[in-house]
């Protein structure tokens, strides 16, 4: 197969400041002793600063691996990926995980509390890898994200006595808890319901339109999709919108 | 940090009670042996009544005569302790004692009573340190008199008068004589080789000739030396000494040997030497370490195996926390400490569990006699190699797993492709 031009949309508008994350010539291919799978090819994709761009397109053509990339959980086969204007391929694991916990925030599709934890010990999560943050604190900064998301009734409660839109609500707490720049949602809204599958995406939508936070989101839902300032579509591990 | 870490392993354990349930009763039934040996091993070389100064003690038990054809090994000659040790200038004092118990039997009345006797001189009241529980030693004059007195066990003082206190005074027939009991002292268990006895005597009421003339070039005997530092620093400068006094004595039988080997060894060495006359000063103490210290870790090495397998398999449940944690900014490092630190958390409470456990078994083996007069206990070094041990049992059971956990790659976690 030929590979097929990158039509990525333009940025919304001049800024001084570069992308929050450029992805560069991306390629991402797995390889095992018998089979190699082209995941991502030839991706050039920029996200602005305060945009919501979501990111569309059938199952197995790479937009999960797109976030995974975008997230630093995993590394290119080839290209680029600078988060600022910075390229972090030559980041050590200290300096990614750093990066990930200042910057960068994440939803999952299947929520990925840890059901161990109390409600608030999820949200805290984040800041226990931040150095300098005392328990108080951690407890203040997770009552305040889980006051954002309408949760502070269930704080001492544990995941499996949640529905999915609240533990998704929880996921979405601790992605906030330490005031990333970006949020990656991988399919927030996927399992839940239609009714709830709305709140998530308010919640999303405020977040971007009252706090400036960047966010890219997977979806399958073209009308969420159409709700966010910009849409990219994937096929075949390629951009073709 | 480490509050979290201790609810997640709290909940954990509680969650998989089966499997915690399997991994504490490994850990506590490995350390519970571990500890149960090191306090037999404690017991018997450990610092305790009547060897409480170790670091300044000296056993002078044993000399191997060697030649190209033979060689005879015994404990040492009353002469040659007299003449060539009790001359020694470094040690503060040295004593004389039978270097074996001789069984033999004591007569109260129509009374017979089987004791395990040394006879002594009055110095060994001074180099070591008996709990007297009644009565007095006997004194230098005592011995140099033959006065016919003697010191017994607690034990046996019971058995013979019912109280140790009323046992003082009294008289005891042995070999047709009577003895007066001077002071009953808290019984010594027989694993103290050196020292134990149940019934201690003048060396100068033996019937034996001591100062036998035909025996003057025959080094070799029944009696053992025991000696005391001043200090902990001078026991190099004795066993020195001693070396110097052997290279100038002259062989008995040049035709027959061409070597004369003897230490002055500390009670640890003494120990480690085990009887073997090959054994150095040291009493080989690379090679006891080596083996013993081999065979713990070996002890350790299948529980500890089957930690890690339950651990690495416990990584396909923890998956999707690992990719969460790394996605939330843990380090691979990070990871490692915090499933480190769960790990040793329950080994250490397998370690409690194991020095309860041991602390009944010493309790059984103290009160069924299997060694007589035992009295072993959780004391502070045996409960600080408990501790000791379930801590390294954690860290070995726990790198492993640790190190394979922490370097899951965090998308393939989340995405539960893993394999353990």
């Amino acid at each position: 197969m030929q590979p097929q031009p990158t039509t990525a949309p333009a940025p919304p508008a001049a800024t001084a400041t570069p992308p929050v994350i450029q992805l560069t010539g991306i390629e991402k291919v797995y390889q095992t002793s018998t089979i190699e799978t082209v995941a991502l090819s030839n991706v050039n994709l920029s996200i602005n600063r305060g945009e919501f761009v979501s990111v569309m397109g059938p199952s197995g053509c790479g937009k999960s691996t797109l976030l995974s990339l975008m997230g630093l959980l995993d590394e290119p086969s080839g290209g680029t990926i600078a988060i600022d204007g910075r390229p972090v391929g030559s980041y050590s694991d200290k300096e990614l995980a750093g990066l990930r916990n200042h910057k960068i925030g994440f939803v999952f599709q299947s929520y990925h509390l840890i059901n161990d934890l109390s409600v608030r010990d999820n949200v805290e999560l984040p800041l226990l890898y931040r150095p300098g943050i005392g328990g108080s604190e951690r407890r203040r900064r997770a009552l305040a994200a889980l006051d954002k998301v309408g949760l502070t009734a269930r704080t001492g409660h544990f995941p499996a006595q949640l529905s999915g839109g609240q533990r998704q609500r929880v996921a979405i707490a601790r992605a906030l808890v330490g005031e990333p720049e970006i949020i990656l949602a991988d399919e927030p809204t996927g399992n839940l319901d239609s009714v709830m599958g709305e709140e998530i995406m308010d919640l999303l939508l405020g977040l971007n339109r009252a706090q400036g936070t960047t966010l890219v989101m997977v979806t399958h839902d073209e009308q969420q999709a159409l709700k966010t300032g910009r849409l990219v579509r994937f096929f075949d591990g390629r951009q073709v919108a | 940090m480490l509050l979290s870490y201790l609810k997640l392993a709290w909940r954990g354990w509680q969650r998989r009670k089966f499997f915690t349930a399997i991994s504490l009763f490994g850990i506590s039934f490995t350390l519970m042996m571990l500890v149960v040996l090191f306090a037999l091993f404690d017991h018997a070389v450990g610092a305790r009544a009547p060897e409480r100064h170790t670091d300044r003690l000296l056993f002078i038990s044993r000399m191997v005569l060697r030649g190209p054809e033979s060689q005879s090994s015994s404990s040492l000659g009353y002469n040659f302790l007299q003449r060539h040790v009790l001359t020694l200038r470094t040690p503060e004092a040295i004593a004389v004692s039978e270097a074996y118990p001789i069984n033999i039997t004591l007569y109260v009345g129509q009374q017979a009573l089987k004791a395990d006797r040394r006879y002594t001189d009055s110095n060994l009241w001074r180099v070591l340190n008996f709990d007297f529980v009644a009565g007095r030693p006997y004194t230098a004059t005592e011995v140099r008199d033959a006065a016919h007195v003697m010191v017994l066990n607690e034990t046996v003082a019971r058995r013979c008068f019912g109280t140790a206190a009323a046992a003082v005074g009294r008289a005891v027939q042995l070999e047709g004589r009577p003895y007066q009991v001077v002071g009953v002292v808290a019984d010594v268990p027989t694993s103290r080789e050196l020292t134990y006895a149940e019934c201690w005597l003048p060396v100068t009421t033996t019937t034996a000739d001591l100062q036998d003339p035909n025996n003057q070039r025959n080094y070799l005997g029944d009696f053992q030396a025991v000696v005391l530092a001043r200090q902990a620093a001078d026991v190099p400068a004795i066993q020195a000494e001693y070396q110097q006094v052997l290279r100038r004595l002259p062989i008995p039988d040049p035709e027959q040997f061409k070597e004369i080997r003897s230490y002055a060894r500390t009670p640890l060495a003494h120990y480690m030497a085990n009887h073997s006359n090959d054994a150095g000063q040291d009493g080989d103490a690379a090679a006891f370490w080596r083996r013993w210290v081999g065979l713990g870790l070996l002890f350790m090495l299948l529980p500890a195996l089957n930690l890690v397998n339950i651990n690495v398999s416990r990584t396909l449940e923890r998956a999707a926390e690992i990719g969460v944690r790394k996605a939330f900014g843990a380090t691979a490092g990070r990871l490692a400490g915090q499933f480190l630190v769960e790990n040793v958390l329950l080994t250490l409470v397998g370690g409690v569990l194991g020095l309860g456990l041991a602390a009944g078994v010493m309790h059984l083996l103290n009160s069924s006699q299997f060694i007589p007069y035992a009295h072993l206990s959780l004391s502070a070094p045996v409960f600080g190699v408990g501790l000791g041990l379930a801590l390294l049992f954690g860290l070995l059971s726990g790198a492993y797993p640790a190190y394979k956990m922490s370097k899951l790659p965090a998308n393939q976690a989340l995405k539960g492709r893993i394999t353990a």
